[in-house]
């Protein structure tokens, strides 16, 4: 009996402990946190190294972004194939985050600490990504290419081991602002955009470059799939160009309900919403009972403007457009690939490249010093920061147009700019074909 | 003036396809008294069906007629084999069963055809202010109701329905087959549902797309009550203009915020919906 | 993640954290205590299992054992909703929400409050919000419900697209919490330090809702779940009685989103879903209604089946389509065989075993 007392004893005043430091101190009061040691190799071993990535595969956001993953599969399915990267094969591990910030903590945790992975590649979505961007810098792994184009990936003070990939979103529609302007001068201009980071880094560019144009900001919520007051608003405003900084299915959205009131704008899309395989594939459907009947959606693209860094899969004259078809045909997983596939493409080319010029002593501090000396010479259009304190990624956007009959033609070279007020440049840059650009054995 | 009519005429639009699954619901309800959560996946599963047989056949209405197939066969399937058996236990467990079927048809609609979306036609051209496709909406919602009304007033079967679903045991007494009028309730309600989701389906289908229109089919058959197939259309409609008037005259992100206070407006003052009747003291 | 290191868990967990006092007084001495002190006791022991468990096992268990404790006592508030009182609420995930966002509104806002004060605010917020909800709802029955609570769920979210500066947007609020407390560093990391403070407040919970359980409220709910014509005759405030229910309910489940937002440190729209409210009630079928142990099995259930179907769908080496939807595919099954075959869930499962063992030994 003494002895049942004494261990209650004991728990009660650990129970009181316990409260008692949880009653203290301010629950946001955030300390330093120590430095990470980056000269080691988790996941590596002579012939192989696993990575890591959080994409949402199933759920109400699967739909658009499924193919990241898969053709950024298909492109080490290939490395792997032709002896992998200095000598070991890439595992790359997908974890399905559904879209879900607290799934994408786990998910992330089972990685780094079951799984071990070297480094985190292209993880999937701005609120998701933000959840683990903490956590992966404090454990020390290399966050390399986050698949969305939020300013936030590029902070280096805070977020060191974080290097951003896609052309944010404010530098893409600054130049898309001033292609408006050049080109469509006084003609009434709407918006469109999803109401989160992308619309509101987007408007922060457009706004610097157009103003009294603007006849119109008509926002969407990605989880009601219903465009038809804002197109209805569109068309009331007289809006004559409408900047869509949408993802695929609310352009094909917007289209058709354009296209069901017989209305019919200059579209120009962003990156992000520019897969014209994917609108192509979605629209094929509806166009019976258009002049279009036999050219499937070209009735709807036909004309429209689209912002982009990476190669494409209609540019028939690209090497890198040619090279990742023929990739995904081999190791794909069936179907043809869309841009979104190209999208998960050049990220892994991108990485495996850095992985090659990290050389054969593999540690994360390697990748990191790779990371920050790597001369990139595409597979994108445009210059990419990693070094110097600008993780920006890719620094620019080319526009191209789309023609009826699937072919797309480049209407302007690709220029570069800042965030911020910056000017917008032209620039000279080089890109290797596929065949030069050292990215497996 | 012209922005009005036009936002309400879309709302009218969707307003149909939530009258047309708060009318499956309602027939659920009237047949076993359960809320079904399988609806929109047996709807999910039927409009996949019809996207199959379109493409294999290049006939949207063959697609159409096996869409419907599938619904009235596979909701007659799933009472027999699955819902009954736990039906037995308690009501709570019934509905929850549905749940678990929403969740394994969900996936198993992802397994076979995939998580992609897929562009998926209109019943007829969808051009126009207010197409053939919402016309061809709102009349089919109409016929039905009245079909549904007409069979539960005036017909035996629709008679023996009731009888099974409110009062069972004196059902079973004066000769009637409750189990077969439980089948045939559900197989019905999934052929309703089957139409519900080839009118909400498109343009684009995933195995995620009835979520969202389930929700406001639900609020739509509570607001109009669920003693009435035209309780079922009035809170269709009157869910779907609301939602059109908020977002476009306030803002999209305010579309399901209006359904609930739609919902809690009606409620407070009608606690069984709109087209309720008063209901004596129940044990 | 392998089944050993939950079955370790399972088993010990079953030793305090749950709440039912024990049938038989097997003391003297444990039946003349007064039944909170007897819950605050088991409340001890279960922490104490929980403390001996993240000793045992690693930075990635202790992220799902907090887990399983937050949704536990979000869904043991249900339960008292559900199983007690009898209200089918299908927008549990509501109340999650909001104790979710006033924990990062006040960490963003008031960094130097200390965590237990925080928690008081979201008690505070959260009765608000049940007795809200509560009075709004009390005159509805059934499905009406159901579909009220539903579109709350649903609908909710949405006052964050609308006050996109408080709220963030569909991007949510990222807050930073403090880690373990310096005397502590090297003992415990931070993942486990947190999992230890959410399972402290969780035992707190449970231990007063067990008491609520066992006592006149909880006898009044019970009465007005099995006939509330009846129950209004004898006496019991009808409607006072459901909006109380609806109050602890919102508190349990607010206290349970706080304690997800400390422990994550993200809080976005895109986790209070739809599916969240239903896994809730799911879940709380599954693991058996009308006693805080099902709660238990519960929380286990929606933290871990998932986790297993996802190794379950890599050893099977399945098409990719495949493997991907057997997480939900998985769950679904299960729900619908335990339904199928333990009506009662898996706490009635286990209580049936345990009598049909007793019955065996006293026979032999």
């Amino acid at each position: 009996m003494r002895e049942r007392s004494g261990t209650r004893a004991a728990l009660a005043s650990a129970l009181a402990l316990v409260l008692l430091a949880t009653a203290c101190s301010g629950a946001g009061e955030v300390g330093d946190s120590a430095e990470v040691d980056l000269d080691v190799a988790p996941g590596v071993t002579d012939d192989s190294v696993i990575i890591g990535s959080h994409q949402p595969l199933t759920g109400p956001a699967a739909p658009g972004y499924l193919a990241v993953s898969q053709g950024a599969a298909a492109v080490f399915d290939y490395v792997n194939a032709q002896g992998g990267v200095n000598g070991r094969e890439i595992d790359y591990r997908v974890e399905d985050d559904k879209y879900d910030p607290s799934e994408t903590i786990d998910v992330t945790r089972q990685l780094v600490i079951e799984d071990e992975i070297f480094a985190m590649v292209g993880g999937l979505g701005t609120p998701t990504h933000s959840g683990v961007l903490d956590y992966l810098n404090e454990e020390g792994v290399p966050d390399v290419f986050p698949s969305s184009g939020a300013l936030a990936w590029n902070n280096t003070e805070e977020h060191p081991l974080t290097y951003g990939w896609q052309t944010d979103y404010t530098k893409e529609a600054k130049i898309q602002g001033e292609y408006i302007v050049e080109n469509f001068p006084d003609q009434n201009v709407g918006y469109l955009f999803q109401n989160d980071d992308i619309g509101e880094d987007s408007q922060a560019g457009l706004d610097q470059y157009l103003s009294d144009e603007v006849v119109t900001r008509q926002h969407y919520e990605s989880d009601v799939p219903d465009l038809s007051s804002q197109m209805a608003e569109m068309e009331d405003s007289g809006a004559e160009v409408i900047v869509c900084s949408c993802i695929p299915a609310f352009v094909a959205l917007a289209m058709l309900e354009a296209a069901g009131m017989g209305y019919e704008p200059q579209w120009v899309v962003s990156s992000i919403g520019g897969d014209t395989a994917t609108l192509q594939a979605l629209l094929a459907e509806f166009t019976d009972g258009t002049d279009a009947e036999d050219v499937p959606a070209d009735a709807f693209l036909d004309g429209a403007l689209i912002t982009s860094y990476m190669p494409r899969v209609e540019d028939e004259d690209d090497d890198w457009g040619q090279f990742f078809l023929s990739v995904y045909d081999e190791y794909g997983d069936g179907g043809a690939p869309t841009n979104t596939h190209v999208f998960g493409m050049t990220q892994a080319v991108m990485f495996a490249q850095v992985l090659k010029s990290a050389g054969e002593d593999l540690t994360r501090q390697s990748l990191i010093d790779a990371l920050e000396t790597q001369e990139w010479q595409g597979p994108g259009f445009t210059p990419f920061s990693s070094s110097d304190g600008d993780h920006g990624g890719h620094e620019g956007v080319y526009v191209v147009q789309y023609k009826a009959g699937g072919t797309i033609e480049m209407v302007q070279e690709a220029r570069v700019t800042d965030r911020e007020g910056g000017p917008i440049e032209e620039v000279d840059f080089e890109r290797l074909s596929p065949e030069d650009l050292p990215f497996h054995d | 003036m012209n922005y009005f009519i036009t936002l309400t005429l879309n709302g009218l639009a969707s307003g149909a396809a939530y009258a047309a699954l708060a009318l499956s619901l309602v027939i659920i309800y009237q047949a076993t008294r359960l809320v079904n959560f399988a609806q929109p996946a047996l709807a999910l599963l039927s409009v996949y069906t019809a996207y199959t047989v379109t493409q294999l056949t290049g006939s949207y209405w063959l697609g159409f007629a096996a869409a419907l197939t599938t619904g009235l066969l596979v909701g007659a399937f799933v009472e027999r084999v699955i819902v009954r058996p736990i039906a037995r236990t308690s009501q709570l467990n019934a509905i929850i069963v549905t749940l678990g079927l929403l969740l394994v048809v969900q996936g198993a609609v992802g397994m076979i055809w995939g998580n992609e979306q897929h562009g998926f036609r209109y019943a007829f051209s969808y051009v126009g202010r207010f197409s053939p496709a919402d016309v061809f909406s709102l009349v089919a919602v109409g016929v039905v109701a009245l079909l549904l009304f007409g069979l539960y007033r005036f017909t035996p079967l629709g008679l023996r329905m009731r009888a099974a679903a409110f009062h069972p045991e004196a059902a079973r007494l004066s000769g009637v087959k409750v189990g077969l009028m439980l089948t045939a309730g559900w197989g019905i309600a999934s052929l309703i549902g089957a139409l519900a989701g080839m009118l909400a389906g498109p343009p684009f289908i995933s195995p995620n797309v009835f979520d969202v229109v389930f929700v406001f089919g639900i609020t739509a058959a509570v607001v109009g009550g669920l003693d009435n197939p035209f309780g079922a259309v009035i809170g269709g409609l009157l869910i779907g203009l609301g939602m059109s008037y908020v977002s476009g005259f306030v803002g999209p992100e305010l579309a399901t915020l209006t359904a609930l206070a739609i919902v809690v407006i009606v409620l407070s003052v009608r606690p069984d919906g709109i087209l309720s009747r008063p209901t004596a003291r129940k044990v | 993640m392998t089944s050993p290191t939950t079955e370790r868990e399972e088993r010990s967990t079953t030793s305090g954290a749950g709440a039912e006092p024990p049938r038989t007084p097997r003391t003297s001495r444990w039946g003349s205590l007064p039944l909170p002190a007897r819950h605050l006791l088991l409340a001890a022991l279960g922490l104490a299992a929980v403390t001996g468990l993240l000793f045992a096992t690693g930075d990635l268990t202790a992220l799902r054992i907090a887990a399983i404790g937050y949704t536990m006592l979000a869904i043991a508030g249900l339960q008292l909703l559900v199983g007690g009182s009898g209200q089918v609420s299908l927008g549990h995930g509501a109340f999650m929400m909001i104790g979710a966002y006033t924990m990062a509104l006040l960490i963003l806002h008031q960094p130097m409050l200390p965590l237990a004060a925080n928690l008081g605010i979201i008690v505070v917020v959260s009765i608000v919000a049940g007795v809200a909800v509560g009075a709004a709802t009390a005159r509805l029955h059934g499905p009406y419900l159901a579909g009220a609570t539903l579109i709350l769920a649903v609908g909710l979210p949405g006052l964050t697209h609308r006050y996109h500066e408080v709220f963030g947007g569909s991007n949510g609020l990222n807050i930073r919490t403090a880690g373990a407390p310096p005397f502590l560093d090297g003992l415990l990391s931070t993942s486990e330090w947190r999992a230890l403070v959410v399972w402290t407040t969780v035992v707190i919970g449970l231990a007063v809702l067990a008491t609520i359980s066992a006592g006149r409220l909880g006898r009044r709910m019970r009465a007005l779940r099995d006939d509330e014509t009846a129950a209004a005759m004898a006496g019991i405030p009808v409607g006072k009685t459901k909006v109380v229910a609806f109050v602890i309910a919102s508190t349990a489940g607010g206290l349970a989103g706080g304690l997800q937002a400390y422990v994550l440190g993200t809080v976005t729209p895109s986790s209070f879903t739809l599916v969240l409210s239903l896994t809730l009630l799911a879940a709380l079928v599954l693991g058996g209604i009308g006693s805080l142990w099902g709660a238990l099995w519960a929380s286990v259930a929606i933290v871990y089946l998932e986790i297993w179907a996802r190794d379950l769908a890599r050893a099977m080496d399945m098409s990719r389509n495949a493997e991907n939807n057997l997480p939900v595919v998985f769950f679904g099954i299960v729900l619908i065989l335990i339904l199928r075959f333990w009506p009662l869930g898996v706490h009635g499962a286990l209580q049936s075993l345990r009598a049909r063992l007793r019955a065996r030994s006293s026979s032999s």
